[in-house]
């Protein structure tokens, strides 16, 4: 069944860590929101009638293979799939949980690299996402636009000239776009700066959240940085802000590590080398400290105080050592007792391969 | 930590949210974080963006008119005919039920967008094939503020171009 391939391979193309930027920002994303007009939207569309978004939009991809990345992509329907392997999907943010447990006639199409998803009857028709490594907003919203206008050569889409894109959540109307960067910010929390740079980004239009919640708390001193307008700017506008916004946090990181390394180099030393030993030794680990301890090592790659392992090799566990994957990879349901204990052992196994 | 669900495991999942403008911190353990559906992590911040729009949305009623609620001509009784849904039930859920209820409720909806975005105009893309005419107005606005800046800034050959552009727009918007 060709959806092992997504589900057993655990690596998508954003965890490779190779992009611009990448010891401090892992991922940018892209996702447009698009309805077919003269449907309802999700919400209220009758089973007969999703079924025909998911024909409709079946049938544009095959009228319209954009470029080979979507040449090469296949449709999934959620019928099709185990709890557990929607599940796993989620955890490598190419599907929403919304569409895995509650989408009618739910589906994606997925490129083969995994840097493009299409879910099909989530909270809107067709929401289409692009997924790069490192700061790539830009060319991740140059591939949804065309992918975009790819559906538009075929599919007519609700759209006014007041509101533009019409979308079921008002949050998203106009542009229908979200886009979205994944920064690691460890030296600005351990500074106790993160509380600052909330509110000036929320004054920007943008938003800030850990990426296990809204709120300051982040798990692994992982946060998502997004536009929170989508009507009355232009897309290109709403990219180009976000990226000089994650720039300037990117500029304020550097500083804040620079320091850290001035100031106290070995209680930093100590601190990273203390957490390789845990991730490299302990037997049983919780997800919260595996993420923490993950981060600090992270930074102790970036800061060349470790070199024993590579920074994407964080990024590829900060992904495997998530509920979803443990089970896929241990093949069968296991407790958080268990879990913790696989976690522990999926985590030795990959920290001693590199040595 | 404890779970605070059950008391009985320890809290593997800690986070914050903010749900009516108050903030609350959560302790759960796997179990309980699954029974409460907050086990996955998701990109998008759950359920209470949706508290917040509703809390937005309710904004809007007027209540301090001196006419109680409910009353003929007050946004409650507004419905979309395609899709069904009513203004109040769209407030509760702040979600549409389809394209068509943007018209029904109409300007009522500004006020909320204003809110949300800053703005109440479309301002960026529109559909290549279906958009036509509205795309080459909106490239002419473009071309037109240009054009004030080439002459603002006196770049003549360059203002000349933009000129002879907005000409050939205006032939085809006419054609
Ligand atoms: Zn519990
Ligand atoms: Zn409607």
């Amino acid at each position: 069944m060709s959806l092992r391939r997504f589900t057993e391979h655990a690596l998508s193309e954003w965890m490779r860590g190779e992009g611009p930027q990448s010891d401090i920002v892992i991922s940018s994303r892209v996702r447009i929101a698009r309805n077919l007009s003269g449907l309802p939207f999700p919400m209220l569309a009758t089973s007969s009638q999703s079924a025909e978004v998911v024909r409709k939009v079946e049938e544009a991809l095959r009228q319209n293979p954009v470029d080979l990345v979507i040449r090469e992509a296949e449709l999934i329907r959620m019928d099709d799939l185990s709890d557990l392997e929607k599940r796993v999907l989620v955890e490598k943010h190419l599907i929403s949980p919304h569409l895995a447990e509650e989408s009618r006639h739910g589906a994606v199409i997925l490129s083969k690299n995994e840097a493009v998803s299409i879910m099909i009857n989530e909270e809107d028709h067709l929401r289409i996402q692009c997924l790069f490594p490192g700061l790539q907003t830009d060319q991740a919203w140059r591939l949804a636009d065309e992918l975009d206008n790819g559906f538009e050569n075929t599919l007519s889409y609700a759209f006014s000239e007041k509101s533009g894109y019409l979308t079921s959540c008002p949050t998203n109307v106009g542009t229908g776009i979200r886009a979205s960067v994944m920064v690691h910010l460890p030296a600005l929390a351990m500074t106790q700066q993160m509380n600052r740079l909330f509110p000036a980004i929320t004054q920007v239009g943008l938003a800030v959240r850990g990426i296990y919640g809204e709120g300051s708390e982040a798990l692994g001193n992982l946060y998502q940085v997004s536009n929170q307008v989508t009507l009355g700017q232009a897309e290109q506008e709403i990219i180009d802000k976000l990226q000089s916004v994650v720039r300037q946090m990117i500029e304020h990181e550097k500083n804040a590590r620079e320091r850290l390394m001035e100031t106290m180099r070995t209680q930093l030393e100590d601190r990273v080398h203390r957490s390789f030993g845990v991730l490299a030794h302990a037997r049983i680990i919780s997800s919260k400290e595996a993420m923490e301890r993950l981060s600090d090592v992270r930074l102790g790659v970036d800061l060349g105080l470790l070199s024993s392992v590579s920074a994407n090799v964080m990024n590829e566990l900060m992904v495997k050592t998530q509920p979803g994957f443990l089970q896929q990879h241990a093949r069968m349901r296991l407790d958080s007792d268990e879990r913790d204990m696989r976690r522990a052992a999926l985590i030795r196994e990959h920290i001693h391969k590199q040595d | 930590m404890q779970c605070q669900e059950c008391g009985k495991r320890p809290a593997t999942l800690h986070y914050t949210k903010i749900i009516n403008g108050e903030k609350t911190e959560f302790h759960l353990c796997d179990g309980c974080a699954r029974d409460k559906g907050e086990q996955m992590p998701g990109f998008d911040g759950g359920f209470s963006i949706h508290h917040l729009l509703s809390g937005l949305l309710n904004m809007d009623t007027p209540v301090s008119e001196g006419k109680p609620r409910g009353q003929e001509g007050s946004p409650s009784g507004l419905r979309c005919s395609t899709c069904g849904l009513t203004y109040s039930q769209f407030s509760k859920i702040g979600r549409f039920g389809c394209s068509d209820c943007y018209q029904a409720f109409g300007e009522r909806l500004d006020p909320l967008f204003r809110r949300v975005h800053g703005h109440t105009a479309h301002r960026g893309k529109v559909p290549r094939r279906t958009g036509g005419k509205l795309k080459l107005r909106r490239e002419m606005e473009q071309l037109r503020d240009e054009l004030s800046k080439c002459i603002r800034n006196e770049e003549f050959e360059e203002a000349a171009r933009l000129r002879d552009r907005i000409r050939s727009l205006q032939e085809k918007l006419q054609g």
